[in-house]
């Protein structure tokens, strides 16, 4: 029950704003054979279970569970998907190996969003059907809303989300993964044309098709894999009401986001997070999100974040990196795959493989994924060099 | 391994129609499985849920929506499908939540809503068709589980009679379900004589359109022996699913359903399955696939499977009791709910809690089955006491 669990093996494909070349098996088939050769060339028949990570109108399949196991190299083992962000599906996997029943587990997820002609339509249909949808508004207006509410109640300030894109953007110049890359202006934001009032058109994350799948390992099977394992030390998810009116807290602070954090850092016994942790990808869908997110996952005080942004604490120079990659906004959203995408740069951090962003002394960070409006749920790993 | 418990379970009626939102008959089925152990939801650290596909509500992100009827409310969450197999590996998703000792508590709820799919929920699953080879041909689900029915008869010389026995037998045990859609008894002869619905499938052989939701809480040892002096174990999980390119399969024998069973047997320790089991309930949307799936599960010996029907072996006293509860074709199959229904039934007949349909001679070893996706995963859980 106490296995410890680590990333053996990563593989990536796909990422592109539209990959006409690519159909989605034929992305995570590669993804796959390219976290198989990562793991020692591990032959898929030697992995014991698959967990895919997807949802039914994404990809305009009903059950689409049934198309997870011919590109993993799962056929006729166990495989099962999970309707939720690719580190929920991390979480299924790791409880596997924490069962004793499996020892080497691949967590698959992936984006075909440009399949999608108008996303925000689709968005609409995770509305409550019957207190939301009617309005036939855009559903960002929730992220407007959630923005406002932020803004209002910890003192953070419009430029300082602003600020976020242009680390973000800036910071994804170094990523040859990320797809947004791009040197702007505090005015470029701020004065860009709304969404839903605050947010500008700039505080959203592009979209981004591409697949990731990583190999996880028991301890006694780690080495056997790889030289340089990176250890799961901790993991939670969780999940606030779908209903707008009935948060716990409101709209203003996000609760999935402590609750998921509390749980990973009491199951790798941290008890400061700011300190024992070196760098975090954090989700920031929206701009507004990863002051929101920083806050909720305890890295500051409630109204700090915005303020430590501005002294360039979360730099990639600063105390604290955050979003180091380019984050959604700056390398694009990866929808399902948006935990993966986060979890895959800090994976790469640890093993010093992210060439001319690497960080150094870098020993344990943290990926959060949100799942973006309308929904209240997150997910949080904290992952280590060591055990 | 860390042993893990059911110890109660609960489930709402199966109807054709449900006033209740998808919401609601979750809430039923997770409040009615709380009050038989007499917790709340603060006792519970985490909920797995599952339901079908998100078309039949008409919702992107239906696992999220569901969540605050599951009671999945500031708790981690997870939703987990394997599209018709999806009640049954529910069980195993909330078994690898304590079992992976991350978890003492997991409340595992199932739900499925199929009346909301206006004209019929047959339409939507069209949908799960592959875009480029299939679906351009505007395939019926009935269609391909026609080519299985008709190749599983084949191969063994079975006939349309043998395949109506089996649903007639199935459907009558369901009479003594409180939950079923079902009231009346349905002969041999009703099914040869229902609607041809696609050769050889009638209509009477299929199981029905239903709405329902049914739930069961899984605990720790620890957790366990403090709530209940029958605690019913979950001794072996085991899934599997096949290629998504069914048309390259026999589909005489079901492999997934054969190696989700060595799975769970292999857990449990059974190296002999027709002897160390005492009840099963196979999973059956259709009279064949009960058949067809005990095959699977090597409770009984491939082509021999009518033989040993006829002769009652699969009678509630017989030697080996099959869906005892009535299963989909007598209870109703709200999909995802379904599943989830046998391992409630293995539960109470565990127990000896299951009144009018007690299978006589105090079973203490039972097994259960889903299938589902395009006739390619299996979920299978032996449970005991």
């Amino acid at each position: 029950m106490n296995k410890k669990v680590a990333i053996v093996g990563l593989g990536f494909s796909g990422f592109g704003t539209t990959t006409p070349d690519l159909s989605y098996r034929e992305m995570i088939f590669e993804a796959a054979t390219k976290c198989y050769e990562d793991a020692g060339g591990i032959h898929p028949e030697s992995i014991d279970s698959f967990v895919a990570c997807s949802e039914d109108f994404m990809e305009g399949i009903s059950i689409a569970d049934e198309y997870v196991p011919d590109q993993l190299g799962a056929v006729l083992k166990p495989v099962h998907s999970i309707t939720g962000d690719g580190l929920q599906g991390l979480a299924s996997a790791l409880m596997q190996i924490k069962t004793g029943q499996q020892n080497i587990v691949a967590a698959s997820a992936f984006s075909k969003v440009s399949n999608l002609s108008h996303h925000d339509h689709l968005i609409s249909y995770a509305t409550d059907p019957v207190y939301i949808r009617p309005f036939n508004e855009n559903p960002y207006f929730i992220a407007g809303l959630e923005m406002n509410r932020f803004l209002h109640e910890t003192g953070t300030t419009r430029e300082q989300c602003a600020g976020v894109v242009l680390k973000n953007r800036y910071n994804a110049l170094k990523n040859p993964c990320a797809h947004y890359g791009a040197k702007l202006a505090l005015e470029d934001v701020t004065e860009a044309p709304p969404l839903s009032h605050p947010l500008g058109i700039y505080d959203m994350s592009g979209h981004l098709d591409g697949s990731i799948v990583v190999l996880l390992a028991s301890e006694d099977r780690a080495w056997e894999l790889t030289d340089r394992p990176v250890w799961i030390n901790g993991i939670g998810w969780a999940t606030d009401t779908p209903n707008l009116d009935s948060r716990l807290e409101g709209m203003g602070s996000a609760v999935y986001a402590k609750l998921a954090a509390e749980k990973a850092y009491r199951m790798a016994g941290i008890n400061n997070p700011f300190n024992e942790i070196d760098f975090a990808e954090i989700d920031d869908t929206f701009s507004y999100k990863e002051l929101q997110h920083l806050e909720a996952l305890n890295l500051c005080g409630t109204g700090e974040a915005g303020k430590l942004l501005e002294l360039g604490s979360f730099s990639p120079d600063g105390e604290f990196p955050v979003n180091v990659s380019g984050g959604s906004l700056g390398a694009g959203y990866l929808h399902e795959a948006n935990g993966m995408q986060r979890l895959m740069e800090v994976v790469l951090q640890l093993r010093g493989e992210a060439g001319p962003r690497q960080l150094t002394d870098v020993e344990t960070g943290l990926a959060f994924a949100w799942r973006g409006v309308p929904t209240a749920t997150g997910a949080s790993v904290i992952v280590s060099t060591h055990q | 391994m860390r042993k893990v418990a059911i110890v109660s379970a609960g489930m709402t009626k199966f109807v054709r129609r449900a006033l209740e939102t998808p919401k609601e008959l979750s809430y039923q089925a997770a409040k009615t499985t709380l009050d038989g152990c007499e917790l709340t939801l603060e006792d519970v650290d985490c909920i797995a849920h599952g339901t079908a596909p998100d078309a039949f509500d008409g919702l992107h992100q239906n696992g999220e929506y569901m969540v605050d009827g599951c009671g999945g409310w500031n708790k981690p969450t997870m939703r987990v499908y394997v599209g018709g197999g999806t009640g049954i590996h529910a069980v195993v998703h909330g078994w690898h939540h304590v079992a992976s000792g991350l978890f003492d508590t997991c409340l595992v709820v199932c739900e499925e809503k199929m009346s909301s799919a206006l004209p019929h929920a047959q339409a939507f699953f069209l949908t799960i068709f592959d875009s480029i080879l299939e679906r351009p041909l505007e395939p019926n689900l009935l269609w391909i589980f026609a080519l299985e029915m008709n190749r599983y008869m084949e191969r063994y010389g079975y006939t349309k009679e043998d395949m109506a026995l089996a649903a007639a037998k199935i459907k009558k045990n369901g009479l003594k379900h409180p939950a079923s859609q079902f009231s009346e008894e349905v002969t041999v002869e009703d099914v040869l004589n229902s609607e041809m619905m696609a050769y050889p499938v009638s209509r009477l052989d299929v199981s029905p359109v239903s709405d329902g939701a049914a739930a069961l809480l899984l605990t720790s040892e620890r957790v366990a022996r403090r709530l209940t002096d029958k605690p019913v174990w979950l001794e072996g999980v085991g899934w599997s699913l096949d290629t998504a390119y069914w048309a390259t399969r026999d589909l005489y024998f079901p492999r997934y359903t054969d190696t989700a069973a060595r799975m769970a047997y292999d857990m449990a320790g059974i190296t002999e399955p027709e002897k160390e089991i005492h009840i099963a309930e196979p999973y059956d949307p259709f009279g064949y696939k009960a058949l067809h799936h005990l095959e699977g599960l090597q409770l009984s010996p491939r082509g021999k499977t009518v033989e040993l029907l006829r002769d009652g072996h699969f009678d509630i006293d017989g030697n080996l009791p099959i869906c005892p509860s009535g299963g989909l074709l007598g209870v109703g199959n709200p999909i995802a709910a379904a599943g989830t229904m046998k391992v409630c039934e293995l539960f109470w007949q565990l127990r000896e809690e299951a009144g009018e349909r007690q299978v006589p001679g105090n079973p203490r070893r039972g097994v259960a089955q889903s299938w589902g996706d395009l006739m390619q995963v299996s979920s299978v859980v032996v449970a005991g006491i």
